[in-house]
Formats: structure tokens, sequence, C-alpha cells
């Protein structure tokens, strides 16, 4: 299965009976307190432009209200766009016709939500189907598939549950596995671990990055944490106030935050785990000293390695095995505990 | 008045209408309305008459079976509805002394347009909540009509109802679904708008038509709403009956009625104690009923 990209072409949210008419005075610069004060409309998204890699986790992050979950309803049209476009496989969602659009989320997308939203009425096991039940799969065939996930997301046993027997975080993971068993290209998952335990959480965040080297879905996922975020994300963007203000891999975020805010938000994360090694290698001259690390390896690993081999040096290699640089633990261990970038002299005074 | 006989006449009388032009407008109407129903009254027959049919049926099978079986049926009925044997002991004595005091018939006759009635209030009630739940504009126009009905002295829409179709069962229950149906239609469109928004997203995210929507998500978390406008439909058929008794409709209704006109102090309260009793069967039951429906509804955590 070919997961595609989807492609989000300046889009633009505005909430309120009388969105439309406000949008050229946005475009040209309104801000969104402004929009508040002066019309009483809400500023939800502006002049987005993302392009989520196809087959790889898009990691969406922000403040609170800061516009992530209007983002990721405008995927599958949850909500409609004042203006923009949603690119998937080269079609605009935002301008399908009822049925292109319902058959697009049955066959195409999978969401989780921040507040799970489950059936009541319905057992763990009846929620699962879901789906599959709405797309007329059999029931003999969508029960295997919801028990399979329903045992991957740890829930086994409580398949004849109601939702308002479980906890919050075994919800979730009721929710989880309701997108899962869908087993559509894109998964939508909004806050999907933020109710979930630390023990848990990486469980299911190795639940995911194994389905991804499976089955490479174009998934998108809402987060407040850093290391959530660095984990499993392919590509980053930080939204403030409806706007993207940064957006690439987590590496360049961390080395490069584009202003205060992104700093404020990078500033405790575990750099030994974001940075790799080929970033702060420097050239190789003569030949290559110490212990071999491949390129790619993030510090903490390495200098994990290198302790453990006793050895103070190491030579990077490329993809085809050359060596083309050097690095000591001392740089290593410089790089991560020195944070880099803007603002970065005032940090360390600090 | 005092004060009336220093101010013009214009303010002191209400200027209404001449009684000759009120006299011409009214006779044109009722004219009008008469001739209506002479020129249909075959079609009228003819609509009607699968309903007197069905109601002949129920009332047939209620009065005629032997008293053993529908009472077993009755405390069977009562007892899945309510899962309490406590209403269904009281559900006996009170068939027990119902029957004791003569009125077994009665009360059959009673409980079957009852039956019928609440029957007919669903079916119609049901869609047309949907209706208006899925329609703001449908809302718009029924949500005054229903205020209309439902306060509008029953009486008065007894003249029309027997101008129409005469005397007998089948205008009594037109009454009796009249009075009754407001509270099923307002409840289920109720119960429907106040379904959780998140849940029906999550229904949308999945790609539910409409249709699926309805079915899956809708109706099963309005049900516990709708089973409230059921219970008020019959409660409301109940009290109707006796004054659909003043047309027609037999019953226990009817011995009230002769109780009111003969003065007869015990047959009205024993009579009316029996519609008590009925009422209050109903009530438990479908209350009961309604309640395990919500069991799982409510949001615990999260
Ligand atoms: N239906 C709506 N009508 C009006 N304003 C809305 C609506 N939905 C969202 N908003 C506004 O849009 C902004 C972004 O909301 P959104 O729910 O996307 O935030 P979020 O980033 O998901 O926040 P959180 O982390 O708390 O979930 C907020 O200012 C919110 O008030
Ligand atoms: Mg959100």
């Amino acid at each position: 299965m070919a997961s595609h990209a989807i492609e989000i072409k300046s889009l633009y949210k505005i909430f309120g009976p009388r969105g439309a008419d406000y949008i050229d005075q946005v475009k040209s610069g309104l801000s969104k307190t402004e929009l508040n004060a002066k019309y009483g409309h809400v500023l939800g998204l502006q002049d987005i432009n993302i392009s989520m890699p196809a087959g790889g986790v898009m990691v969406v992050m922000g403040l609170s209200g800061s516009g992530k979950s209007t983002l990721i309803r405008h995927i599958n049209r949850l909500i409609e766009p004042t203006s923009g476009e949603v690119l998937y496989d080269g079609v605009d969602v935002c301008r399908m016709n009822d049925r292109d659009l319902r058959e697009f989320r049955r066959h195409k997308t999978a969401m989780v939500f921040q507040k799970f939203a489950l059936l009541p009425h319905r057992t763990v096991v009846e929620n699962t189907v879901y789906g599959l039940e709405i797309q007329g799969v059999p029931a003999a065939e969508s029960e295997k598939r919801a028990r399979y996930w329903i045992e991957r997301v740890g829930l086994t046993g409580f398949e004849n549950h109601y939702p308002n027997q479980l906890s919050g975080g075994m919800q979730q993971r009721v929710g989880l596995a309701r997108a899962l068993t869908n087993d559509a290209e894109i998964l939508l998952m909004d806050e999907a671990y933020s109710a979930l335990d630390p023990l848990i959480r990486v469980d299911m965040q190795t639940v995911l990055l194994d389905l991804q080297k499976e089955l490479k879905k174009t998934v998108v996922f809402i987060t407040h944490d850093l290391d959530e975020a660095l984990r499993l994300g392919d590509k980053i963007a930080i939204l403030r106030d409806g706007g993207v203000v940064q957006q690439g891999t987590g590496q360049e975020i961390v080395l490069h935050p584009a202003d205060d805010y992104i700093t404020a938000f990078v500033k405790e994360v575990n750099r030994g785990r974001v940075i790799n090694v080929e970033t702060i290698m420097k050239p190789l001259a003569g030949n290559p000293e110490g212990m071999p690390v491949a390129k790619g390896t993030v510090l903490e690993a390495a200098a994990r390695a290198m302790t453990a081999a006793g050895q103070s040096t190491a030579h990077v290699l490329d993809e085809a095995s050359r060596p083309v640089g050097t690095v000591s633990l001392d740089t290593i261990i410089a790089a991560m505990v020195t944070p880099t970038g803007h603002g970065a002299e005032t940090q360390q005074a600090a | 008045m005092a004060l009336c006989d220093s101010l013009p006449a214009l303010l002191c009388k209400f200027p209404a209408l001449s009684d000759a032009t009120i006299r011409a407008g009214r006779k044109t109407i009722d004219d009008g309305f008469r001739g209506f129903v002479r020129s249909y009254g075959t079609i009228i027959d003819a609509v009607v008459q699968p309903l007197q049919v069905f109601l002949n049926f129920i009332e047939r099978l209620f009065v005629t079976s032997p008293w053993p079986i529908i009472l077993v049926a009755m405390l069977v009925i009562v007892y899945l509805g309510s899962r309490s044997v406590k209403v269904t002991i009281g559900t006996a004595v009170a068939m027990y002394f119902i029957g004791l005091f003569g009125l077994w018939n009665d009360a059959m006759v009673t409980l079957a347009i009852t039956t019928v009635c609440t029957i007919v209030a669903v079916v119609l009630g049901i869609p047309i909540g949907i209706l208006m739940a899925r329609f703001d504009r449908v809302q718009a126009v029924v949500n005054p009509t229903l205020d209309v009905m439902q306060t509008m002295p029953s009486f008065v829409y007894l003249i029309p109802v027997v101008m129409i179709f005469g005397i007998g069962k089948v205008p009594g229950m037109i009454a009796v679904v009249i009075y009754a149906v407001p509270p099923m239609i307002r409840l289920t469109n109720l119960g429907i708008r106040l379904v959780d928004k998140e849940v029906l997203e999550a229904a949308d995210a999945f790609g539910s038509s409409g249709w699926q929507k309805l079915k899956n998500v809708q109706i099963p978390l309005a049900l516990p709403t709708i089973m409230a406008g059921i219970n008020q439909t019959i409660m409301m058929s109940l009290a109707m009956v006796v004054v659909a008794s003043m047309v027609g409709v037999g019953g226990l209704g009817k011995n009230v009625l002769g109780a009111i006109n003969n003065q007869f102090f015990t047959v009205g309260f024993l009579n009316g104690f029996a519609l008590v009793a009925i009422a209050i069967i109903f009530d438990r039951t479908s209350q009961a009923f309604g309640k395990r429906l919500q069991k799982h509804s409510e949001v615990v955590h999260g």
C-alpha cells in the first residue's frame, strides 16, 4: 500500500457566522486579537502551508488554543476551511462532493480524538469495529481485526466492557484501537497519547513506530510533549495563534530554533537523543582514529558505545562505510549540554 | 365606571367587529367545513378504515381473551420491562382488585385503546421528531403547532374531529392521539439534539452516512429521552380517554363520565382509581425500562 503525501496550501480558517467576509483583512495582516476585538470572530488558522511526508509521521505542536485540533480536522474536513486547499493524492479534499468525501473518510482516513469520542452504548469490541462496520466489512472479519488491535493496545479482557467502565487512559486506547483497526492510509491522531501514563505511552509510541516500519502510513500526530515529538516525528511543525512558526526535522528545530517561542519550547529537550554525530563532527584530518560510528547515530548512543568500548575518539562512517569525520567524547558531551541556536547565550548565562 | 363617563366611547368599549359580520364569517367557515366533510366523507372513511379495523382487533383481543391469559401476559411484560418483583406484584394486586369490583372488561377496553393510541403516537411522533432534529425549519413550524395542540382545551378539538368522523371509537382515538403525541415528538427531537457533538464528529470521521449516523448513534443515544416521551404519551393517553368517552369511547372513562352525570360518588372513584392503577403500572414499567437503557450512556471518565 503506497501512501501519499498531504499538501496543505495557504489554509485559513475564521470561526464565526461571517468568517469569509474578513478573510481579505486577515490576509493583509489583521491579527487574531484584532479580529476578535473588532468583529467577534476567532482566527483558527492563518496561512498554513505544510507538506506532510508520504509514509512518514508529521508532528504538530503548539500551546493550548494554537489551532492544532482545528488543523487536523481540516484534513478529513470535519471543519470546512474559510479558504485554501488540502491536497491528498492531487485531489483537494475541500472540493470533494458528499459522496467522495464519505468514501475518502471511510477508506483513506482514521482518527483518534483528543476527547476519545467513543460510542457510550457500545462495548469496547463494538466501538473498535465501528469503522469497518461503516465500510460494510462482514462482522466476523471485522471482529477478528478488532480483537487483534485490542490485544495490541493492551486491553485484552475488556472487550465486553462499556466505555464508562474504563479509565481515561483505557478509553484513549480504545480510540486508538478503533482507528488502527480501520487500516487506513492516513492516521490522524489528536493528542492520542495525552491521557496515557508514561509506561503505556512509550509502549504505544513503539506500537506506532513498529507500524510505520511495516505499513508506512501517513500519520499526523498532535502532541504537547517534545520528547515524544522528536521520537516519532519525521517532520515537526510548531503552531502559534493559528500560524506555523517553524517546521522541519526535529534536529533542525532543536539546533536552530526560529525565535524565542520555539527556544522556550525546545529548552528542556534531551539533546543527546536528537542531535546526530555528523552534526558536530570535525572533518577528517589524516587517518580515521578510534572506533567507528555510523552516520545518523544520536549523540547519546554514540557516547554510550564509546564509553563501553573505553574509547575517547571515534570516526563517523557514511552510508557507504567511508570515514567522513571525527568526534571526541568531549565534543559529544559539550554538545549534549550546550543549548545552541536562538538565545543560546542568555540560556548559558542563566 | 366613573372613568368611562368622561372618555370617548371608543376607549371604553373595545371596537369589536359587528355581530353581523362575525355571524356571517362564522357561518361561511362552518358551512365550508361541513361542505368539505360532506364531499370528502367517503375518502375520509376509507382512510380511517384501517385504524378502525386495528382498534377493533386489539379491543376484541383484550376483551375476549380469558382473563388468566391476559393477566399472565401483563405480568410477564411488566416484569421484563421493569425487572422489579415489587412492581410485578403491585400489578397483580391492582388487576385483582379491578377484576373484583367488576371492572375487568372496562379496564380491558381502556387498555386496548391506550395501547393503540400509544402505538399510533409513537409511529407518528418519532419520524416527526427526527425530521425536526434534522431540519431547523421543520422545528420552526412544528414547535408552535405543538404548542397549540397542547394548550388548546381538548374539548375544542373534539368539535372538528366529531364533525369529520362522527361519534365513535376512531374519532375518540384521534382526539387522544392529538393530545398525546406532542411529548413524543418533542422528546425525540430533544434527545437527538442533545447527542454529544464529539461522538457525532467521530461517526462523521469514519464516513458514516446520514442514515448510519441516525441508526448507530443518534437513535441509540436518544433512546432514554425517547422512552421518557413514550412514558408521557401513555400517561396523557390515559388522561384523555376520559374526555374521549364524550365522543363514544368506552371503558373506564365512560363509567367516569356516567358517574359525573348521575352523581355516583362510589362508581366515579372506583373507576378513577382503576385508571390510576393502570397509569402507575405503565409508568413504573416504562420508566424502569428507560433507566436500564441509560445505564451505559452516562460519561463517567474523561
Ligand atoms: N467551533 C469553534 N468556534 C469558535 N472558535 C473555535 C472553534 N473551535 C476552535 N475555536 C478556536 O480556535 C482556536 C484553536 O482551537 P483548537 O481546538 O484547534 O486548539 P488546540 O491547539 O487543539 O488546543 P488544545 O491543545 O487545548 O487542544 C482557539 O482559539 C479556539 O477558541
Ligand atoms: Mg486540541
